[in-house]
């Protein structure tokens, strides 16, 4: 998928964004080379100089349709740089391109239109307006751009069904549980069809097995919806199921951005490695990332796999019987080939890892 | 090791706390030694009191001349409005406000409170009060959309704006602990006297509550809340009035109750100087007249209203009981009830029935001289001990305290003479009680006996005040660090120069008192209340009363029983202040932590222990909180208790009101208010860093 993946266009691109606090922080950001050369060196700088460098040289590209998880644990800086990319806060330095358009040059009111039509945000506790029915939340963003009563009802009811909230439509936020209360999240968000939707960790206020749900009821939606994704989590399991990529953050830095199936296989420092130690293998890596070429030989008797098929998947189906794979994409076409061996492999690496 | 080295410092520490109290102590006493040597200690010599006073006084007469044309206007103007209201008032018929009162009760708290509500409108009726009733409701009715807005408005500002914030907070610490009475004096001089000043006062005192719940709302709306608004695409005034706004209703309903309270509180007390038809004006005019069964009933005129409206706006505040109130009435309906009823009383003025209705003269049912009769009787009943119990506190508190033991101790009140011996014991009492204290606790106690036996002693009054101020200024430094000490010193140094001092100490003496008895009797209910269910549900509701009570309603009971002089004020203050005591101490020790609890009980500590070594250590620093609303109630109070009888700067301004004295007025106002804010910041600063030691 890298490959189909970057083949699709930018929605957003981050280059070289810096978000220091600090005394005067925005003057010492202007400062003539303070930002500029080895990012190590320029945050050692700030840190001599009292600054607190919150986001350091986030650099990274969202392509359309991708969901693009931010991981990190508190105080690394994840929701600091997620609330620049919306500008929700005033990044120091640095270049947020959406569809091309600098957003940090935007005015005021072009911010508000963007804000209005392109994006949406879930946060982590939820946000709902304690005065409002689940309705009323979910037509909010609709009202105040003075849409007709009429049209954001309608629209307001379509997504309260989409996120499964059908007859709590005129509960208040207060009358309803955790789990409920994020579906009416989700649906504001959705409300006004923004293409870009930022979620700032979503379920984190839930407990393990609403959260396990909510997962699942938003992968539902993005299979649905497709839309561009900047998901910022600190739980690593919920990284690694969701991600199609994964950008790991430590004190302000990203570390490591990739598949997470790269990420568990070259894991970029010592800190990642211990980070992603209990991913095994098989979760992350697909049957596209193990398959050979296919070089005329006879694939007829192996089963037919989808490129984004698991390895334990795989696993699965050798054990009930299956001898080696044919992936085949969509038009059922052959990419490659997966034989026992390759899978088998990539187990004895998962045992050789857990030593 | 670490653990070893702790201790250590933790000595240390206490060492140089000792190093810089010991001098403060021998000072203490060479100033007590030199003080016949230099009456100028003991005594604050006229000569070098600097004419602060008058200036004021000479500059705010001229200033007055030049603006008063321009605020007697304003005076006129906002008269329109109050006379109008008050009209309405009494044109609407007593059945149809009984309904409109009764439907507006039960659209904010449900059927209990409706009926609360029509049982106070009747026994006001019946009392005789409901010209005076409706007046009075009149001006709050008024004054309290006035200050809401201001302090909504200033709210606002001081949440915006970071650089005027430093300035509101600090003009609403000087409002919220300057007298009410003070600040009627540059009102006076401005608007005159009437019930118009009463409105401008009640509105201008009524602000600060306001204000700060708005700040406190709109500071509270969760950072999730805002973002949300701003991503779903907020213009700044939609993101305003859609997303901040109700999200801080919950407070700024808050708000508008205590604006409405404190409103309220002032319209009575500015009766004094805008005496007429009101509510106020006869309690005090009956208050004067020692018609006390008069004043007993107007007063509790004041009580139900005060609590009738206290309830209403809490319940639409959507606190105490908003889940009661009947789902069939909808704001329609209910709107549509109010409607209904102002029809009907066209109807019944149009139809002539208005001027048939009983009871319209307003004459009331109660023969009120009857009332004033049993109410001697009751009270010659028990002259005798009243007259022990009063004498008693007199002479073996009131006067030490204010003259001291060389002072008071006499045959024909201690019924001794002050010989040598008789120091001698008192020294060895002071020094044993000292000794034990320290060994127990440690030398901080031991101390504070010390310097509370010299006090006893010496009495507050001729106390050398170079030794009171280098006590305080220290405690300032000592508890709250060099800041506040400094602030301690300049306010002391200001009270001597403006030659107040004496009236200081009385302030101090009369509050002290009072402070300390309430610790003591309302620590011990509220320890009480926080062992016990059945005490604390019975307490509750008594505490509820008595704090929407307006200050003036406490003075009645008191001055009934004790006649005019200090005791009745520390009485009427004490009542007053009892609440905060109770209810904090109560709070404190029902919310320290359960594990530490646990921990003490598995060590094996008795009931006792649990709660001298466990239990109280760690609710001090609420309690302690507790202490300090105590303070800042008792010296708000100092000064209506100034009107039974006392000589503290509570009666300078009082007297200043009388002779519509600005200067005299605002300075010992503004003394009291020091007096308040240094108390606070002491007892804040000690809070502050006990806290963060429990914490570690």
């Amino acid at each position: 998928m890298t490959e189909a993946a970057s083949s699709r266009p930018i929605k957003l691109s981050c280059e070289g964004l810096w978000k220091i606090y600090g005394p005067h922080a925005d003057r010492v950001a202007r400062r003539d080379g303070l930002l500029s050369g080895n990012r190590t060196d320029s945050s050692e700088r700030l840190r001599a100089a009292g600054q607190i460098p919150a986001v350091i040289d986030a650099d990274f590209v969202v392509h359309t349709g991708e969901i693009f998880v931010i991981m990190g644990l508190s105080g690394s800086g994840k929701s600091t740089l997620v609330r620049c990319l919306s500008r929700l806060i005033e990044p120091s330095a640095g270049k947020v391109l959406l569809d091309g358009e600098d957003l940090l040059a935007a005015s005021p009111q072009r911010l508000i239109e963007l804000r209005r039509r392109a994006m949406g945000m879930v946060f982590q506790h939820f946000g709902l307006l304690p005065h409002l029915s689940v309705l009323d939340n979910v037509a909010f963003p609709l009202r105040v751009q003075g849409r007709p009563v009429e049209e954001r009802r309608s629209r307001a009811r379509e997504m309260i069904a989409l996120v499964g909230l059908e007859g709590r439509e005129h509960a208040f936020p207060s009358q309803l549980s955790g789990g409920q209360q994020q579906r009416v999240g989700l649906a504001r968000s959705l409300a006004v069809g923004p293409a870009l939707w930022f979620l700032d960790e979503p379920f984190s206020a839930l407990d393990p097995l609403i959260r396990r749900q909510m997962q699942d009821e938003f992968l539902r939606l993005q299979r649905m919806l497709g839309k561009t994704i900047i998901f910022i989590t600190h739980d690593m399991q919920e990284a690694f199921r969701l991600a199609d990529r994964i950008a790991i953050m430590r004190q302000g830095e990203i570390i490591q951005i990739g598949r997470p199936a790269d990420i568990v296989r070259e894991p970029a420092d010592e800190y990642v490695a211990r980070f992603v130690e209990d991913i095994p293998l098989v979760r992350v890596m697909l049957a596209k990332d193990i398959m050979q070429p296919v070089n005329g030989g006879d694939l007829g008797a192996a089963d037919a796999v989808e490129p984004t098929a698991t390895v334990e998947d795989l696993l699965a189906r050798l054990a009930g019987g299956a001898s080696g794979f044919r992936v085949v994409d969509d038009t059922g076409g052959a990419l490659g080939a997966v034989d026992a061996s390759a899978v088998l492999a990539i187990v004895d690496r998962d045992r050789q890892r857990r030593r | 090791m670490t653990a070893l080295a702790g201790d250590l410092s933790g000595r240390s520490r206490l060492d140089t706390g000792l190093g810089v109290w010991l001098p403060v102590l021998l000072f203490v006493v060479a100033c007590l030694a030199l003080r016949n040597a230099a009456p100028w200690m003991s005594l604050y010599p006229q000569e070098w009191v600097l004419p602060i006073a008058p200036a004021i006084d000479a500059f705010s007469t001229t200033l007055t001349e030049f603006v008063k044309p321009a605020f007697r206007g304003m005076a006129w103007l906002l008269g329109w409005p109050m006379r109008g209201v008050q009209s309405i008032l009494q044109w609407i018929p007593w059945p149809v406000m009984l309904a409109l009162v009764g439907a507006i009760a039960l659209r904010a708290g449900g059927r209990a409170l409706a009926w609360f509500a029509l049982g106070t409108l009747l026994y006001i009726l019946i009392a005789g009060y409901w010209r005076q009733s409706m007046n009075t409701l009149a001006l709050v009715l008024l004054a309290v959309p006035m200050s809401v807005a201001a302090g909504f408005a200033l709210g606002v500002l001081a949440h915006r704006v970071p650089r005027a914030r430093g300035a509101i907070e600090v003009a609403l610490d000087l409002m919220q602990t300057m007298p009410a009475f003070a600040y009627l004096i540059p009102l006076l001089l401005l608007f005159g006297f009437g019930p118009v000043v009463g409105l401008i006062a009640s509105a201008i005192y009524a602000i600060p509550p306001m204000v700060r719940n708005t700040l406190l709302g709109l500071e509270r709306v969760p950072s999730d809340i805002k973002e949300s608004g701003l991503m779903s695409g907020c213009m700044p005034r939609q993101q305003f009035w859609m997303v901040e706004v109700p999200s801080a209703m919950p407070q700024l309903l808050v708000g508008i109750n205590q604006s409405t309270m404190a409103a309220f509180s002032i319209v009575i007390i500015a009766s004094i100087i805008g005496g007429f038809e009101d509510i106020g004006w006869e309690v005090l005019s009956s208050m004067r007249k020692a018609a006390f069964g008069q004043s007993l009933l107007s007063g509790l005129v004041i009580a139900l209203l005060a609590m009738v409206m206290d309830r209403i706006t809490l319940g639409f505040a959507g606190r105490g009981g908003a889940a009661s109130r009947p789902a069939w009435l909808t704001w329609r309906r209910f709107w549509g009830i109010i409607a209904a009823l102002i029809t009907l009383s066209a109807l019944l003025h149009v139809t002539g029935i208005a001027d048939q209705l009983p009871l319209t003269s307003g004459r009331g049912l109660i023969d009120a001289e009857a009332m004033n009769k049993w109410v001697l009787a009751l009270v010659a009943a028990y002259a005798d001990p009243l007259e022990t119990f009063k004498n008693n506190v007199l002479y073996f508190f009131i006067l030490p305290l204010r003259i001291g033991m060389i002072g008071a101790v006499a045959p024909i009140s201690w019924g001794i003479e002050l010989t040598p011996t008789v120091i001698a014991i008192y020294v060895v009492l002071v020094a044993l009680v000292a000794l034990a204290l320290g060994r127990s606790f440690g030398w901080r106690p031991a101390f504070a006996m010390i310097v509370a036996g010299l006090l006893f002693f010496f009495g507050l009054s001729s106390f050398p005040w170079p030794a009171l101020l280098a006590l305080v200024v220290v405690l300032a430094w000592r508890c709250a660090g060099p800041g506040v000490a400094t602030f301690a010193l300049l306010s002391c140094l200001f009270i001597l120069v403006l030659g107040l001092w004496q009236p200081f100490m009385q302030t101090t003496y009369l509050c002290g008192l009072a402070v300390l008895l309430c610790l003591l009797i309302g620590g011990l209910i509220g320890l009480w209340a926080a062992h016990s269910e059945t005490v604390s549900k019975i307490v509750r509701p008594i505490n509820d009363t008595l704090q929407t009570m307006p200050q003036f309603v406490f003075l009645i009971p008191a001055l009934m029983f004790f006649k005019v002089g200090e005791l009745t004020a520390i009485i009427a203050i004490m009542l007053y202040v009892i609440v905060p005591p109770i209810r904090y101490v109560e709070h404190g020790i029902r919310h320290v932590r359960v594990d530490c609890i646990e921990a003490g009980r598995q060590c094996g500590c008795t009931p006792l222990q649990l709660l001298f070594q466990v239990k109280l250590p760690l609710a001090m620093p609420v309690v302690m909180l507790g202490l300090n609303q105590t303070i800042m109630a008792a010296l708000s109070m100092v000064v209506i208790a100034a009107m039974v009888g006392t000589k503290d700067l509570g009666q300078q301004v009082y007297i200043a009101l009388g002779k519509a004295n600005a200067g005299l007025g605002l300075t010992s106002g503004l003394s009291i208010a020091l007096v308040a804010m240094m108390a606070d910041r002491i007892i804040r600063g000690w809070a502050a860093r006990r806290h963060v030691r429990v914490d570690i």
